[in-house]
């Protein structure tokens, strides 16, 4: 049995739909990474699973119970807020024995409940302090911790990491991805960060515009997108996109630009002329002296390797990013391929990958 | 302005602070003195030479009842007014209810009405209902008015809707909510509020006046004025001693929480 | 100001509006009310028989020369408090902003007459000016000046505005001092840059920045003068000699409680609930701010 179900949800406020029928199922100990741009409907999405907002439509299950209807604290939830949420006049301890408290824990059990996660995050000689006290990544520690000591069948993330500043991002990151697999709990967690959903998730849900794009491993995800805006989402710099027609009875894409690239997996199931739109990584462009020209706009040097921004030849003189290992090269011009094996093809009407 | 040597500052200041000490310090000096000098017009600049004689025979009259009453009056009023008001502004920012509107406007309305505007009415309703001559009858008119309320409503609506969201994940309700987080949170403007009306109801002069005849229920203030009513038979060293008394409270609780009640007054304006 | 995190049940907030709710209706509204009714009601002379008499007791108040005369000396009374009291705390305000030592020192001194009851300040002055007792009396007397502000209307008043003016200054300089503060330093230093100095920055980049406490101050201190004064003015003249301090709200208490003539006091009363929720209205439309007790 899935330890969470949600079954076509829906949310819509007043005219607005922000949520599109959701359906997914969650495994015991599985990280599942919500990640969209902002305004994507993911952490309505959260707080709907959280209780904190009522679907318009649909169910949510728990460990095979109903808890569409069931108050926040009632559901065995426990989430981490993006802005950590602590109580300002609470000692570090007192926050975290808050909840359990009120569900009439005895002190031992409290205080030993407390004890296994402060020592789990490193903040044991800070139980007796003020968030006030506290530093950023510390604060969002006292956060998790709160969470931990509930020991719920579900740990709900909102952002937890965008308020701390870059270096403590990358080592915070890594120890929730640690702690979430050592306690085994069950976890959504939402981000706009397509960096965290990669390294943090077991599974990603792309979310655009209330929709799921796809739900699919990280790898999954990378390496074969469900569409262009997942294609474009995941993965930095964005891929490229070139418009292009199908050809060859399926098996080539014309380039509005002008070469032609044979597919290297087989016939796509769609008529000579549809459009399409050719997607390849700036990582997967390589260098070809008997290649196609790209005249070569702006070089970005990050010293292991270079971004070169430059444009095909006309028609449509189509923009295109490239990572070059080294350094910048001399001229203003490159030839350049596209390996059959790394492009993606995708239908240009309705963004969705063309097999 | 980074001047630290600056006498054209120090002197306007030091005028300043004596214009506001000076009255003082003669009202002290005259509280030593001895009564029929002070008639006389000779009230002195130093300390006379009466010492502290005169407070033991002021306290042994009616003077020390007196501030009990001013102390019992003004931290009725401060108290109940704080509760009430708390309990109003939580009401009005953390529900929807029926008639919300209405009942926020009503209080709302109250801001506009000083006591002096209404004294005879009110009296006439406290008479309905038993209250003249009585130690309630003195505070509980005085507590209704929406000031306290309105300044809590702005400082409960900016609570972090995360605080609250975190709460109810933890299961507290709502009456939880309020005692365990939103009220030590809003300490520092409480203390402010305590500190200002603790003030505003020790010195209550009209209101009093009205509602108690008796004189076992006059407050110090009253006291006082009453003292200085007939300036032929005024025994002035007496009267300055008590104003003395009269005053220490209230300037004790200011000055040692001057702090917060500034900041707890400039508050709302910001 | 709304929030969007609320609690679902709608009996509670009922209860714990109740108590505030209740205490409104009986001693203010249903007293407002009364005295609205009274105002339009005359009685007899022994208080047995009361008859409705329209808007008669308002045309009769506006018809009496006191009356009027009242409106007129608390007119004054109040820009002069007002006044007064405002540029001199505005004035140590500014002072007391810069950055000199015993800073603390001289805002405590003079924050702390915020204790004073109205009523108490008048024995403070007394001590300055009471003809037999007062020290500077004394001096003056002792110059030719004959001071007897029991005897001399234009004695009282100015006995009177100085105390009550002295009262306020410390409230005004409260708000002064922290809208001085308010001012970012960056401002400041900006116009220094520019070539403004002392007077000139004062009245060109300060005041106007000012502004918005000083409507605010403006509108608690025409309230106070007012209203709050009654204590003050009280315990000094009684509105004595004859009418020469006799402000409106010591009319409504002399005539009301005094001379028991409801009618009119209750008229006055009426009056002047339409003066406040004008001057509030007023300062609502244009800050949003409410001033505390």
């Amino acid at each position: 049995m899935a330890m969470l179900e949600l079954a076509g949800l829906r949310k819509s406020f007043g005219e607005t739909e922000v949520l599109r029928q959701i359906d997914l199922s969650l495994a015991s100990g599985e990280m599942l990474v919500i990640v969209g741009a902002s305004g994507c409907g993911k952490s309505t999405l959260l707080r709907i699973v959280a209780g904190l907002e009522t679907p318009s439509a649909g169910r949510i299950l728990l460990e095979g119970r109903d808890i569409t209807s069931i108050d926040p604290s009632a559901r065995d939830i426990a989430m981490v807020f993006q802005n950590y949420a602590l109580y300002p006049h609470m000692t570090v301890f007192d926050n975290m024995a808050y909840g359990l408290r009120i569900r009439g824990l005895s002190r031992e059990d409290i205080a030993h409940r407390v004890d296994v996660a402060a020592s789990l995050l490193g903040l044991s000689e800070l139980l007796g302090r003020k968030p006030r006290q506290l530093s950023g990544g510390q604060r969002q520690r006292v956060a998790m911790g709160r969470a931990i000591v509930r020991e719920p069948k579900l740990f709900l993330f909102d952002e937890p990491l965008s308020n701390l500043d870059a270096t403590l991002r990358v080592r915070t990151r890594a120890e929730i991805r640690r702690l979430q697999r050592r306690l085994g709990i069950t976890s959504l967690y939402v981000t706009h960060d397509q960096v965290e959903a990669m390294t943090l998730g077991d599974r990603l849900l792309v979310l655009h515009q209330g929709r799921p794009a796809q739900l699919a491993t990280p790898m999954e995800v990378f390496e074969r997108p469900a569409d262009t805006y997942v294609a474009g989402f995941i993965g930095a710099p964005a891929m490229n996109f070139l418009p292009a027609t199908l050809t060859d009875t399926g098996t080539a894409a014309k380039l509005e630009a002008g070469p032609l690239l044979q597919f290297a997996d087989g016939q796509r199931k769609a008529s000579d002329g549809t459009a399409l739109i050719v997607g390849i990584r700036p990582e997967h462009i390589q260098t070809n002296p008997a290649g196609i020209p790209l005249r070569i706009d702006l070089v970005e040097p990050l010293g292991s390797e270079t971004l070169v921004h430059g444009r095909l030849a006309a028609p449509g003189e189509a923009a295109l990013v490239m990572r070059l290992a080294g350094r910048a090269p001399e001229s203003d011009m490159l030839r350049i391929e596209f390996p059959a094996e790394d492009i993606h093809v995708f239908d240009a009407g309705s963004g969705l990958r063309l097999s | 302005m980074n001047d630290h040597r600056d006498p054209v500052a120090h002197v306007v200041l030091v005028l300043g602070a004596i214009l506001f000490v000076a009255p003082l310090w003669l009202v002290f000096v005259g509280s030593t003195q001895d009564s029929a000098a002070i008639a006389r017009g000779d009230l002195s600049v130093l300390p006379g030479n009466e010492g502290f004689g005169v407070y033991a025979g002021v306290l042994a009259g009616p003077v020390p009842r007196m501030l009990l009453i001013s102390l019992g009056m003004a931290l009725a009023i401060a108290i109940g007014k704080i509760v009430i008001s708390i309990l109003s502004a939580f009401a009005v920012v953390f529900f929807r209810f029926p008639g919300r509107h209405v009942a926020f406007w009503l209080i709302f309305i109250t801001l506009m009405l000083p006591v002096e505007v209404r004294i005879i009415p009110t009296y006439s309703v406290m008479s309905d209902l038993g209250l003249i001559n009585t130690f309630t009858g003195l505070w509980l008119p005085l507590i209704a008015s929406a000031t306290a309320t309105l300044l809590f409503r702005q400082i409960f609506v900016a609570i972090p809707d995360e605080l609250v969201e975190a709460a109810r994940m933890d299961g507290a309700g709502p009456l939880r909510f309020l005692w365990d987080i939103v009220i030590p949170v809003s300490g520092a403007n409480i203390a402010a509020l305590f500190v200002i009306l603790f003030i505003y109801g020790w010195n209550q002069y009209l209101w009093p006046l009205l509602v108690a005849t008796n004189p076992n229920l006059d407050t110090i203030v009253i006291g006082i004025v009453k003292m200085i009513a007939v300036e032929t038979q005024t025994d002035w060293s007496a009267v300055m001693a008590t104003a003395m008394l009269a005053l220490l409270p209230p300037v004790v609780v200011v000055v040692v929480m001057q702090r917060w009640f500034v900041s707890g007054l400039t508050e709302g304006e910001k | 100001m709304e929030r969007r995190t609320i609690f679902g049940q709608r009996l509670l907030p009922v209860i714990l509006v109740a108590p505030q709710f209740l205490l409104t209706l009986i001693f203010f509204l249903w007293p407002a009310c009364q005295a609205i009714w009274s105002s339009m009601t005359r009685q007899d002379p022994f208080g047995l028989h009361s008859q409705f008499a329209g808007l008669d007791n308002f045309v009769e108040l506006f018809t009496d020369p006191l009356y009027r005369a009242s409106i007129g000396r608390t007119v004054f009374f109040m820009a002069a408090v007002s006044a007064l009291s405002m540029s001199l705390a505005l004035l140590l305000a500014v002072f007391a902003d810069r950055e000199i030592r015993g800073r603390t020192i001289y805002r405590t001194l003079l924050i702390w007459p915020y204790a004073i009851a109205p009523a108490m300040a008048a024995v403070l002055w007394i001590v300055l000016l009471q003809p037999q007792v007062g020290i500077l009396a004394a001096w003056l007397s002792r110059h030719g000046i004959a001071w007897d502000y029991h005897l001399n209307d234009t004695q009282a008043m100015l006995m009177i505005v100085l105390a009550c003016a002295w009262k306020q200054v410390s409230y005004n300089f409260i708000f002064f001092l922290a809208g001085l503060q308010s001012i970012p330093r960056t401002v400041l230093e900006a116009a220094r840059m520019d070539g403004a100095r002392g007077w000139h920055r004062f009245r060109t980049i300060t005041f106007p920045l000012l502004a918005p406490t000083s409507f605010f101050l403006l509108v608690v201190n025409l309230v106070y003068a007012a209203f709050d004064t009654f204590g003050t003015i009280q315990a000094l003249t009684q509105g004595g000699p004859g009418k020469a301090t006799e402000t409106l709200v010591v009319k409504v208490y002399r005539d009301g409680v005094v001379n028991l003539d409801i009618g009119s006091s209750s008229a006055q009363s009426v009056v002047l609930m339409i003066g406040v929720i004008g001057l509030t209205a007023l300062q609502f439309r244009f800050l949003g701010r409410r001033q505390l007790t």
